[in-house]
């Protein structure tokens, strides 16, 4: 894409964007929103338990009461999915098992949502209740009972790679430093509660609108478990009350209320309350590191090693790419000759872990920058010139085989040095005041697909109309982001009209072409591409036949101001409604499509499909704090932020993502958590949410927000449309290990872990040896034997030299698992309680299910 | 729309109030919400919801030019009041000034604190049209947003009571 960067109408302008009217007027329609004629309401019954058997549903009394017309259990939907290929150990309703508090055992559908909610109190579930497992140590050390049929006793997955010899890199280092650190794992908390409405369409097929960041994954996993062929299935993502990843799975609801509508004809609709999305989860990882960094003198790493232990909930999710990127992005921000990373996600009874901005990112990225600080003062560095000496360098292969694009770190560490006046201030003020910096990097898009396939990533199809009139379809799902606008932008700058004049189809599977969805921050960069490339192949068409009108050569035609005129003369030009009538006139039906998918990661090795990347983003971020050393009340007085975003393509929705950043990563250092206890024994001895619910999850509200100094630097990247990277995430990362390095800088401690709360501050404050709180030991795990990748710089080629040869089969595409065409088979048929899961060894015995 | 199950023990309620200036007269099941009648019943699905438990504050309204958490509001209580909602800022097609603001600044990202926050910077502005920073923290401090960062939000109610004080033409809280 290399187009001129100057002279842009619309690209990089401060804009109104283009959905904001019908954000402010109240008439964005959220999934919440509908109301269809007919409209039937679902409510789910969810485990009391964080561990059971599911001995026998009595659902006689709920279906006998007046307006309820359904119940589903397990064996309704008896076909396992999940996000992953790796991990299809999902039920719509729990076939036999419950694995955490809030896991759905059955659904109601009655006539209004008050009903259905005072039916689920009549359905009589009988557990036998199980042992649970509460963390990774139980996890590591109780293999039974397993929570789950596949992994090594409630160990997910444990990987390990290694990136030259390590240990010979560590002998040689001046200086080894260890340490280990905890990150507490926290939630979304998107105001919006997840909602979704299932229809059938008067033809017979099927619709579902729900609030979800990916309907093309929404669309598979329907396929999947109600056993239609996906063609027949059209997934609408309406606009997301916030995702923040947290609405990236395939939801239990989603396919209830799809079910639900097809046995009985009608609407269905459900709207989760807000303990419920507590109970859907899919946020933070907990994660316990030991990071071990060799240095010369100097400061400057020789090695890395890193272990990581996630808490990974009860099911798959995300979970296997969660645990490579709390590894894969070590090596993108400074120079690491050696690395070796081993990884391992738990099974627990709660709520399952997924991604979260910055998904798996930010939890390393915290351990490695505290240790940076340690490493300056122990070293008697600058922390500011530590980092600024030994920065990756642009348009390399990194240890890992992360292709790096431009690097802007530089600069930004400068602008937030410079801002912050850090080199007068840190070190210099007094007790109690401080400032601490960190830098991050992130991803822009991930390089791989979540299912194996050649197919591209995103795709934009245009369709113009002798009015002027420009359509542009996407699948690509809105999600407060700004993804509609950025498709509006690019149309309109190709085209030369303004993005108002765009009419945007977006997030609908039987109008869109296919956008794998709002997550990894792909969009602005995949779709950005797709969008430019359909619109300048219908700026060829149209100047084609403009020219021939106008008798000037189509390299001197300009699309500008909603004309189409001559560079040398404009005013021999025509209004761009004309122009698309000529062109109409000369090439039929005007239609274009564009598409784009990543390029080869050079990463050959298992494992290596997490976390190459068209480009990444940089940032530097200073934070200043003021710490009460009686009470451990920490005050944020200001930040400073420099993010390489490559180019702005709107500055003020650029400026909300990194704002938005901070905010919420200033939330997950000091206040927010998931956290869980035991009931007391005498009760239950249930482990259970501590606190589902906005009043005790605490967030920051506008009276916590400091101010905040934003830098957009701008260095544009050729792998991003006009230059473009990402924005949404990465400004996320650098923040809490800033916090916590201000934090030594203001009062000497070290908290290694997060939330940072008062009372760690005053734990660490009164350890007049260590001067810390943290965690203390990293459990033994017995790793597998590493795959060994010798970096690019020792002769390696990408593969590991201890991997057998590879095969990568290829997904089934549109429908998987789809045996013919039909409907869903009825549950009382052989074909509808087939077991497909591999639930249990032997097959479970299905709950006796009373109706 | 009546409940089918316990609650329809007991017999709908009259209500009637004014609701973005104009007259509504309507039977509610009394154990509504105000957040319920307006969604539900009348159709009005501007105003969100986020916890329904008084949290999150997305569900704001102004009842009788006052923010409130229509949420925890029973609508049986809302006889003779006066209820704005974000449908009811605009003049017509004429954006109110806040929303104005709101959408040239982003201060609305994904919008669904932004009818609460909007109602809440309303309210504010029409006692104070020149708040201080610290006063618009306050006035917002009960609605919760997790994509903002609210500081494009202080911008904008900042700019729109610039506008307001500068006189331009508006509505604000003189429903007709």
């Amino acid at each position: 894409m290399s187009r001129p960067l100057s002279g842009m109408k619309v690209v990089g302008k401060p804009r109104r964007r283009v959905d904001a009217r019908a954000k402010v007027t109240g008439q964005t329609r959220f999934a919440d929103d509908l109301v269809l004629p007919r409209m039937l309401h679902c409510k789910l019954l969810r485990s009391p338990h964080p561990h059971a058997r599911i001995r026998r549903i009595d659902a006689r009394a709920a279906l006998s009461m007046p307006g309820v017309k359904l119940v589903l259990t397990g064996a309704d939907l008896p076909i396992p999915y999940g996000i992953l290929p790796v991990s299809q150990d999902e039920h719509a309703l729990c076939l036999s098992r419950v694995r955490f508090v809030g896991d759905p055992v059955a659904a109601v559908v009655a006539v209004d949502e008050i009903t259905a909610f005072e039916a689920l109190d009549e359905i009589q579930v009988d557990y036998e209740v199980l042992p649970t497992i509460a963390d990774p140590l139980e996890a590591l050390a109780t293999p039974e009972p397993k929570i789950q049929p596949y992994g090594e006793g409630n160990v997910h997955k444990k990987v390990a790679l290694e990136f030259g010899d390590v240990d010979a890199a560590m002998a040689g280092a001046d200086h080894v430093f260890e340490d280990i650190f905890f990150y507490q794992g926290n939630t979304h908390l998107a105001i919006e509660q997840h909602a979704a409405v299932g229809a059938v369409d008067p033809d017979g097929k099927l619709t579902l609108w729900s609030s979800t960041q990916t309907p093309h994954y929404v669309h598979r996993a329907l396929a999947r478990v109600l056993q239609i062929p996906a063609a027949h299935i059209r997934v609408i993502a309406m606009p997301n009350g916030g995702g923040f990843g947290g609405k990236s799975d395939p939801f239990n609801h989603e396919i209830v209320v799809a079910k639900a509508a097809l046995v009985l004809g009608r609407p269905v609709k459900t709207c989760l309350n807000r303990e419920e999305v507590f109970y859907c989860h899919r946020g933070r990882h907990p994660v316990t590191m030991k990071l071990k960094t060799g240095v010369k003198s100097d400061g400057s790493i020789v090695a890395m090693d890193l272990q990581t232990l996630l808490d990974g909930g009860a099911y798959g999710s995300y979970g296997v790419a969660s645990t490579f990127y709390t590894g894969a992005l070590q090596t993108v921000t400074y120079q690491v000759p050696r690395y070796r990373f081993r990884g391992c996600r738990t099974f627990t009874n709660k709520p399952p872990c997924g991604p979260k901005r910055g998904h798996g990112t930010p939890q390393p990225r915290f351990a490695q920058e505290i240790q940076l600080d340690k490493i300056a003062a122990v070293l008697r560095l600058d922390p500011a010139r530590l980092r600024q000496s030994q920065l990756a360098k642009p348009h390399s292969l990194t240890a890992n085989y992360m292709r790096l694009g431009t690097i802007s770190l530089s600069e930004c560490i400068d602008r937030v040095v410079e801002g912050s006046d850090w080199k007068n201030r840190y070190g210099k003020l007094p007790f109690g005041h401080g400032i601490g910096i960190a830098c991050s990097s992130y991803l822009c898009g991930a390089g791989l697909p979540i299912y194996w396939n050649t197919l591209p990533h995103s795709g934009v199809q245009l369709q113009l109309d002798r009015s002027g009139r420009v359509t542009a379809f996407c699948g690509a799902a809105e999600i407060g982001q700004g993804s509609d606008d950025v498709l509006a932008n690019l149309v309109a700058e190709v085209l030369g009209v303004d993005p108002f004049d765009i009419r945007l189809v977006t997030g609908d599977t039987d109008l869109g072409p296919v956008d794998l969805g709002s997550y990894s921050s792909r969009v602005t960069l995949m779709m950005g591409h797709a969008a430019i490339q359909a619109a300048e192949r219908a700026r060829d068409l149209i100047a084609q036949a403009v020219s021939a009108k106008l008798e000037v050569p189509v390299a001197r035609l300009v699309f500008a101001d909603r004309r189409v005129f001559d560079a040398q003369d404009p005013a021999r030009g025509v209004s761009f409604a004309e122009a698309v009538q000529v062109g109409e006139a000369m090439h039929g039906t005007l239609g274009t499509t564009g598409s784009y998918r990543p390029p080869e990661s050079a990463a050959k090795y298992k494992g290596g499909g997490v976390g190459p990347s068209p480009a990444y983003s940089y940032s530097a971020c200073v934070v200043e704090v003021q710490v009460q050393p009686e009470t451990g009340w920490v005050e944020v007085e200001k930040v400073w932020i420099a993010h390489d975003i490559g180019r702005a393509l709107n500055p003020v929705l650029a400026r909300g993502q990194v704002e938005g950043s901070i905010y919420m990563a200033l939330g997950e250092a000091l206040m927010e958590e998931m956290d869980y206890r035991r009931l007391p024994r005498h009760l239950s001895a249930a482990l259970v949410h501590k606190f589902p619910s906005m009043l005790e999850y605490k967030s920051p509200t506008t009276l916590e927000m400091p101010e905040v100094i934003t830098y957009l630097v701008e260095d544009p990247d050729d792998a991003g449309p006009y230059g473009a990277k990402e924005v949404g995430q990465g400004p996320l990362l650098p923040v809490m290990p800033a916090l916590a390095n201000a934090l030594y800088d203001a009062v000497g401690i070290r908290v290694d872990e997060v939330p940072i709360t008062p009372e760690k501050i005053l734990r660490a404050l009164g350890d007049r040896t260590a001067h810390r709180c943290g965690p203390k030991s990293f459990p033994f795990i017995e790793w597998p034997e590493p795959l060994r990748v010798p970096p690019p710089w020792e002769g390696g080629d990408g593969k590991a030299q201890n991997e057998g040869p590879r095969r990568r089969r290829e997904g089934a595409i549109v429908a998987p698992d789809v045996a013919q065409p039909g409907l869903s088979p009825h549950p009382s048929t052989p074909e509808g309680r087939r077991e497909k899961s591999d639930e249990t060894s032997p097959a479970p015995e299905l709950p006796e299910v009373l109706r | 729309m009546s409940a089918v199950g316990s609650f329809s023990s007991h017999p709908p309620t009259r209500l009637s109030f004014k609701l973005n200036g104009e007259p509504v007269e309507i039977l509610v099941d009394t154990y509504k919400t105000l957040l319920e009648v307006l969604r539900e019943d009348l159709g009005l699905t501007g105003t969100k919801h986020g916890c329904e438990l008084g949290e999150c504050g997305a569900c704001a309204v102004l009842l009788d030019g006052r923010p409130i958490l229509s949420c925890l509001m029973l609508a049986a209580e809302c006889e003779a009041v006066e209820v704005r909602t974000v449908e009811g800022l605009a003049d017509g097609a004429c954006l109110h000034p806040v929303q104005e603001a709101f959408a040239d600044l982003g201060a609305a990202q994904c919008g669904y604190c932004t009818p609460g926050m909007l109602v809440s910077a309303c309210a504010l502005l029409e006692k104070n049209a020149n708040p201080t920073r610290a006063e618009i923290r306050e006035a917002l401090s009960g609605v919760l947003c997790r994509c903002t960062g609210y500081l494009q939000i202080f911008e904008a109610v900042e700019a729109a009571g610039r506008k307001l004080a500068a006189g331009l033409p508006e509505k604000t809280g003189k429903t007709p």
